[in-house]
């Protein structure tokens, strides 16, 4: 069952119970085969549990794409500290809805996957950091979090096999760089939400000064399924170095936007003409953003043999980052979208490091004397130059986020700028 | 120890130690901000990114730990050219009011801008606008001049242990601020966030547009307002002392010093000075030349009918001065020697340094004194306690206590009242010799803090007219009496002290140096 749309190319693991309320209650779910994974992973040692997710290749979803299963082996053997396991649930990426989905619609799968994280961890407590904004979100997660204590799945003796594993949601307080992963832990701790310098990494020195796993929570979710049906199961799908599915979130200019999952590899091409129904009106295509507002947009020329796994999108010349898919059609204000990008930036820095905070507010504004008809040429260097001064010098990868839709732009979109700085008109309606 | 290449000179140092700390080894000043040895590292200023070979990219040296085999570029093209760029960011929004900021001349964004920032600045756009807040306390808080280093922040919570200061708003709106209605008052080291602040965002109201810092002249002293003996600079321009800054050094203050020695320099300008010797001759005061002074004072001494001398001292003054009215008081004949010292109800220790705090008694030679065989008589305001002076018949000599509480005509039964000071006595307006002296801030010489280390202070001023040291004008007259010449250095009379006290033995003067020494003086217990 899809959520609002479906396909028929879709590969439902994850979202196979998007749209469906019966699945988040625990009886719901465990009709549907809930936590006997959980189980089954009780059954095996926790160095096994990590070598399945190892064998399944799952790459961490949140947007680096970083190897799960290798994540989870830095963490130390020595127990006599506590581990913790955070689920980073403060999806906050512009154009990015997929962790929201699952945790409206699937926290079963997302409890089980953090108890299967945590127990192959030996983390003894779990903390869900949930966007405070998404209300519905923390409130049927906090259900289904009492739920599984009740049930003796989560707490003291999970499922009695003796292991205990406490789950606490938290919700966040409106801050982008809280999903940030050492962000979050401050943030979790209840200082300022900014991001800490590393080393130490949250291996070694995490929440609360303990070593600590952060994931997202696509990559928990594909957890049980994963440890259900094997490592090699998985990797049916997706390409050697990107395998499995992944939910893809498709905003803007499309027939039917919504989260789709498909498996690594999946053409952009297809993605947007065939699961998503085309552009709407049948209008051409002028540039999409395949990972969220983070990562450089893809010209229309670039998405055509644009294959959507890690290393496909970085080839076209961008990222995957989260899936998220932002597609912009002709009528699209170029200048006005990366204004409003790095605005939000802007509005976001944690304000720590002097490039970002500075930078992206000095960028913002720049860009807005450019939509003003204000701008010069000299502009668009100076944009290049102090976008340049942003990538690479700072404690997290803010300020590079509005580093890449700027410099994206400015190079594939540089006649709309001058558009506007020689002629005062806007390509595209804003 | 690890051996790494900074700049082409191969160093070895310590394994923990930052490449920042390294660099300043072989003498290179990696600029930074949010970086202070006294406090933590968030290597958040961006600013003291180096070049390491086979990094991935620029590393903030502050926080990367040193590695065998390292090859570190501090002055490197890509390091030269962030810090370039890091630094345009930062003016991007400053008020480059530096005519009217009290800390141009000793602002760190003046100097590293002027070494390695762009000559002109590209920002067209209008510049943020915070304005001034009052922090409380001595502290003003300029908002547009801040760089966001958090230094402030970061000693309220982790040195002082008093968590008043925060960070509010976030990105370019974050400033720094204190909470609602309380501010910094209740602080009792908060003015050291001055101190660190790297620029003019956070000044001295005290200090405020009182003189430019290139104007001031730093001179190495010692906060002569508790026995703890922090480390100062006097800064002083004109004759002047204008603030007092602390200076470093690891066994007695750190990098800091409190509120409350900070604030108390200006009786260091007190006016009201004796200026020239002054003998009493038939019921007139009589200015004249030291050598008449003191040749008729030895006479007066050498006449007197009753023998015994009582002397009263003052704990401000220095080891040397109270080493030599004990070298005359023996000279004749022997006596008790007494000193005053106003005493605080409890210590106000600093929460994040161990054995600093600022101590009960609040003069800085209280140790001196007693190490000296001084007796404490009186209260902890510094009064009372005079019984033994006020009917004395034989003589009654005062060396820096200008006894306040009592009326004109002190010790009217003595046969000869010697004052030795720097200040104008009611009390001893018809002393027999009034004797110009200098005060700590205008000689040479050496107190004892409370832990029984003795360190050296430096003339900031130039005394008043005929005013000299106590030691020589004392040694002199003991030198007289005892028919052989008194000391004629700082250095020498210190010489004089370490012969008079046990603990002193082994110390010399120069060993002293601008850092102190510690004495074989047993170390009081905590609270004492």
């Amino acid at each position: 069952m899809g959520y609002p749309y479906s396909h028929e190319k879709e590969v439902p693991i994850l979202s196979k119970h998007f749209g469906d309320p019966q699945a988040r209650t625990l009886k719901g779910w465990k009709s549907r085969g809930g936590y006997e994974a959980l189980e089954k992973a009780l059954a095996m040692s926790p160095e096994e549990v990590v070598e399945v997710v190892k064998a399944s290749g799952l790459r961490g979803r949140g947007g680096a794409g970083f190897p799960t299963g290798l994540k989870w082996s830095f963490m130390p053997k020595d127990r006599s500290r506590p581990h913790y396991l955070l689920c980073n649930a403060d999806e906050s990426e512009p154009g990015t809805f997929k962790d929201r989905e699952l945790l409206r619609w699937v926290p079963h799968l997302l409890i089980e996957g953090c108890l299967i994280g945590a127990y192959a961890m030996g983390a003894e407590h779990v903390y869900i950091y949930c966007r405070g904004e998404f209300f519905e979100a923390n409130q049927v997660l906090a259900k289904a979090v009492d739920d599984a204590y009740e049930a003796g799945i989560a707490g003291e003796d999970v499922l009695g096999s003796g292991h205990k594993i406490e789950i606490t949601v938290h919700a966040g307080a409106g801050a982008y760089i809280c999903g940030e992963e050492t962000g979050l832990m401050n943030s979790l701790e209840g200082r300022r939400g900014e991001p800490r310098i590393k080393p130490p990494f949250p291996a070694a020195v995490g929440a609360f000064g303990m070593p600590t796993t952060i994931n997202n929570v696509e990559t928990l979710c594909a957890i049980p399924p994963i440890v259900a049906n094997g490592g090699e199961w998985y990797r049916q799908w997706g390409t050697e170095k990107s395998p499995g599915t992944k939910l893809f979130c498709v905003s803007g200019h499309v027939r039917r936007p919504g989260n789709y999952e498909l498996p690594l590899g999946f053409p952009l091409k297809d993605l947007i003409y065939d699961v998503c129904g085309g552009i709407v009106e049948d209008r051409a295509l002028k540039a999409v953003i395949p990972g969220g507002s983070s990562v450089p947009l893809l010209s229309a020329e670039e998405v055509e043999d644009c294959t959507l796994d890690y290393e496909g999108v970085v080839e076209a010349g961008s990222m995957l980052g989260c899936a998220s898919v932002i597609v912009m059609d002709e009528t699209t204000d170029i200048v006005h979208q990366v204004m409003r990008m790095a605005a939000f930036y802007a509005h976001e820095s944690c304000g720590q490091c002097t490039p970002c905070r500075e930078g992206t507010a000095w960028v913002t504004t720049i860009l807005k004397r450019i939509e003003d008809g204000r701008g010069t040429e000299e502009d668009l260097d100076v944009l290049v130059q102090l976008t340049d001064q942003m990538t690479g010098t700072t404690i997290c990868v803010l300020s590079d986020s509005v580093a890449a839709p700027v410099q994206s732009s400015i190079q594939k979109f540089r006649e709309e700028y001058l558009a506007l700085i020689r002629r005062g008109e806007r390509v595209g309606v804003a | 120890m690890v051996t790494l290449t900074i700049d082409g000179t191969e160093i070895e140092v310590p394994a923990s130690t930052t490449i920042l700390q390294a660099a300043q080894g072989i003498g290179t000043e990696v600029p930074h901000y949010c970086y202070h040895p006294g406090l933590s590292s968030p290597a958040m200023c961006r600013l003291c990114l180096v070049e390491v070979e086979g990094g991935p990219k620029l590393l903030p040296s502050c926080t990367t730990e040193v590695a065998a085999g390292q090859v570190v570029h501090t002055q490197s093209e890509s390091a030269l050219g962030m810090r370039r760029g890091v630094l345009e960011f930062y003016l991007a929004n400053h008020p480059l009011d530096c005519p009217i900021c009290d800390q141009s001349g000793e602002c760190d964004l003046q100097d590293y801008v002027f070494e390695g920032g762009r000559e002109h600045g590209r920002s067209r756009e209008a510049k943020r606008v915070f304005g001034r807040d009052d922090f409380g306390g001595d502290v003003l808080f300029h908002g547009d001049r801040c760089v966001m280093c958090t230094r402030c922040v970061r000693f309220m919570t982790e040195v002082e242990q008093k968590p008043l200061l925060t960070v509010v708003d976030r990105g370019n709106r974050s400033v720094i601020d204190t909470f609602f209605e309380e501010g910094l008052q209740q602080a009792e080291w908060a003015g050291n966030v001055v101190d660190i602040c790297p620029v003019g965002a956070l000044v001295s109201k005290d200090f405020l547009h009182k003189a430019r810092a290139w104007d001031l002249e730093h001179t190495e002293s010692i906060c002569p307002n508790c026995s703890q003996g922090c480390n100062v600079d006097l800064h002083t321009r004109d004759n002047l002392v204008h603030r007092m800054k602390p200076r470093t050094n690891p066994e007695v203050n750190g990098y800091w010093i409190c509120d409350y020695g900070r604030s108390r320099y200006e009786w260091l300008n007190r006016g009201e000075r004796l200026d020239a010797p002054v003998v009493r001759i038939e019921g007139r005061n009589d200015a004249m030349g030291w050598t008449t002074a003191l040749t008729t004072l030895q006479e007066r001494l050498q006449e007197r009918a009753s023998g015994r001398v009582r002397a009263l001292v003052s704990p401000f003054w220095s080891n040397e001065d109270l080493s030599a009215v004990i070298r005359l008081v023996d000279a004749l004949g022997g006596g008790e020697v007494l000193y005053r010292s106003p005493r605080a109800e409890e210590e106000v220790p600093l929460a994040g340094v161990a054995g600093l705090a600022r101590r009960r008694d609040l003069a800085p030679n209280v140790r001196g004194a007693e190490l000296l065989g001084c007796t404490r008589v009186g209260d902890d305001e510094g009064r009372g306690g005079l019984e033994a002076l006020t009917d004395h018949e034989g003589v009654v000599l005062v060396l820096g206590d200008t006894l306040d509480e009592e009326d004109e005509g002190f010790a009217p039964n003595a046969e000869l009242v010697i004052y030795i000071g720097a200040y104008g006595s009611t009390a001893l307006s018809t002393a027999d010799f009034q004797l110009p002296i200098t005060t700590f801030a205008e000689q040479e010489g050496t107190f004892t803090n409370h832990a029984g280390r003795v360190q050296r202070f430096w003339p900031a001023l130039a005394g008043p007219g005929a005013a000299r040291p106590a030691w020589l004008v004392i040694g002199a007259l003991s030198g007289a009496l005892e028919e052989q010449e008194g000391p004629s250095g700082a250095g020498e009379a210190f010489q004089v002290v370490t012969e008079m006290v046990e603990a002193y033995r082994g110390l010399t003067y120069d060993a002293i140096g601008s850092q102190g020494a510690s004495s074989e003086a047993p170390v009081p217990v905590a609270g004492d």
